[in-house]
């Protein structure tokens, strides 16, 4: 009795709590009192200290080390991994992957796939959230119901499928394997992003879309004019987790594009470690990570809290 | 009918690449096809012949053993560091910028990475391992440190992203809470383990879910990494799939691995979201 009566305020207290979203949280788990305690505030400053150097260490350390070894002899990467710094920087490696390895062709091949995937991704969230939310058909309800539920069914359950699929479309019966729409098509159905995007579309004020109604704009105007100015933030973060999410694809791409010529350079590069000159490859692989490194610390803000506001990102 | 036109896309899109490939696992895994004979209806042979073949039993026993080390290695870990971070409160952004770093970098470099620390003779670890005295480690190359290395490297390359979730969830705690407690007399721990927790079950227990499901189709790690090997230590349940598909050319035995994993997850979600709703009500 008296632990239901207890959970149950805080319980309430929760759900209000949840939609207030406070940034400006005074104190936390230890209070000021507990700060101001002389034991307390030496171990949270050693914490402080130890977790610092760990996450230097963990979080930058391996970046540092590929930034490195694109730089240092293959002899040196070799004989010296603890080396801090090449004896004698070689900055042409940088440039013969470019140009030797073809690194320069394989990125261009990862941004071609990258920027199809998010105009895709972003096409079908934004017309199918509208239509969802706003114009409502009777038999939205459905298709909402058949969209989440492939959030139920793990992507690479249905790979060989999938794979089957591009190689011999239904009805039309053609192939798109090998070309770009393989991977630039299957990205569209992220069921996780129509869902953020339904969410925000009915979070707006929809006596505005009835106003407009009334003024005679048909569903497009509606659509360009209204919804998608006022869906700016939603937009961003779903182009960036779309990006970044792209980016980082291996598997579908190494499956659905089987000519080595037209590979993104992740699935070029394990490849290209078996064969090539190993300080070209790491190059190779700091030449990978630099653009989504970029966008996180450019846009890191919005990244940090689209991760927090959607809650989970599988 | 606009609604219409508006939904084409999503219904083109999931209709194609999501609902149809779906119902398409189920037929192939009930046929014989690899792609140059016409297929063949076999019936429940794919299955017969998936239990037969002994690599069934070692990848279910090593991807059961990757979720399980994954799970002890990687799910406190999050939890701690950001309460720790939250806490700290000075520098929190660039902890969440560090924390997260690992997460930026794409899993195929950082797989690529890590097979040039893991090396036994001029690997970063064993360089570390021997100047210290703890002499080198087989990390990749035995069949007993094989799995726990692949962990490793899967942990460090997801922490973050779960960091930032919690930390997000954190941030919603009600801070009257701590205080009452705190006027109550409860110790920092005692809050941590009765305020804190407690409004952090929610999200604490679908990242567990999360967990589980996401760490069951392991592929990237031991397909670069191991291949599989030493001595199919490390052969996954997905690489047992791709192998089935890309190198055997039998996409009737890869589809029914394929359903039968999708029926193991589908099934622990339906059993582990009934279970943690009667507790959340309890």
């Amino acid at each position: 009795m008296t632990a239901s009566a207890a959970t149950e305020p805080a319980s309430s207290a929760t759900r209000r709590q949840r939609r207030r979203r406070p940034q400006d949280a005074g104190r936390g788990l230890i209070s000021h009192a507990d700060r101001n305690r002389p034991r307390v505030r030496w171990t949270l400053r050693v914490v402080q200290a130890v977790f610092l150097v760990g996450a230097v260490i963990v979080g930058l350390g391996p970046l540092l080390w590929t930034a490195k070894g694109a730089i240092s002899p293959t002899q040196e990467m070799l004989q010296d991994p603890l080396r801090l710094w090449p004896s004698a920087p070689q900055w042409g490696t940088l440039a013969s992957a470019w140009a030797e390895l073809r690194v320069g062709h394989y990125l261009l091949n990862t941004v071609v796939l990258v920027a199809g995937s998010w105009l895709v991704q972003l096409t079908v969230a934004t017309t199918g959230a509208f239509a969802l939310s706003v114009l409502r058909p009777r038999y939205g309800r459905f298709v909402y119901a058949a969209v989440l539920a492939t959030l139920f069914i793990p992507g690479t359950v249905s790979l060989v499928a999938l794979y089957l699929t591009v190689l011999d479309l239904p009805v039309t019966g053609g192939s798109i394997a090998n070309t770009p729409w393989a991977v630039w098509l299957p990205a569209g159905a992220h069921a996780f992003n129509v869902l953020i995007m339904k969410q925000f579309f009915d979070a707006l004020p929809h006596e505005l879309f009835e106003a407009a109604q009334v003024d005679g704009a048909g569903p497009v105007r509606l659509f360009w004019r209204i919804v998608m100015p006022m869906s700016r933030p939603i937009l961003a973060v779903v182009s960036l987790l779309a990006i970044m999410s792209a980016w980082k694809e291996f598997l579908w791409p190494m499956i659905a594009i089987a000519d080595t010529e037209r590979q993104p350079l992740a699935v070029a590069l394990p490849r290209l470690a078996e064969v090539a000159e190993q300080n070209q490859v790491i190059a190779g692989m700091f030449i990978a990570t630099v653009p989504p490194l970029l966008l996180f610390l450019v846009f890191q803000r919005h990244i940090v809290r689209g991760i927090g506001f959607t809650g989970l990102k599988g | 009918m606009a609604a219409g036109l508006f939904l084409l896309p999503t219904l083109l899109v999931f209709g194609v690449f999501a609902w149809w490939p779906i119902a398409r696992s189920v037929q192939l895994s009930l046929q014989f096809t690899n792609l140059v004979d016409p297929a063949v209806w076999v019936g429940l042979d794919n299955y017969a012949n998936l239990f037969a073949d002994p690599l069934l039993w070692t990848t279910v026993r090593n991807t059961v053993w990757f979720v399980v080390l994954a799970l002890l290695f990687g799910y406190p870990l999050p939890l701690v560091m950001a309460v720790v971070i939250s806490e700290v409160r000075r520098l929190g952004g660039l902890f969440r910028v560090l924390v997260y770093l690992p997460v930026v970098i794409p899993p195929v470099v950082a797989v690529l990475m890590w097979k040039w620390f893991y090396d036994t003779e001029f690997g970063l670890f064993n360089q570390v391992l021997t100047a210290v005295g703890l002499g080198p480690m087989p990390w990749l190359q035995s069949t007993a440190t094989a799995m726990p290395s692949l962990v490793l490297e899967a942990t460090w390359a997801h922490a973050g992203s779960t960091v930032l979730i919690y930390l997000a969830a954190l941030s919603s705690v009600q801070t009257e809470l701590y205080e009452a407690a705190e006027i109550d007399g409860a110790s920092i721990w005692r809050r941590l383990w009765h305020v804190t927790l407690p409004q952090l079950r929610a999200v604490l227990l679908i990242m567990l879910l999360l967990q589980i499901i996401g760490t069951f189709q392991v592929f990237t790690e031991p397909f670069v990494l191991t291949d599989g090997g030493p001595e199919d230590s490390t052969l996954t349940i997905l690489l047992l799939i791709y192998r089935y598909a890309f190198i055997n050319g039998d996409f009737g035995m890869a589809t029914a691995l394929s359903v039968l994993l999708a029926a193991a997850l589908a099934l622990l979600s339906a059993v582990y979201l009934r279970l943690t709703r009667t507790w959340s009500t309890t």
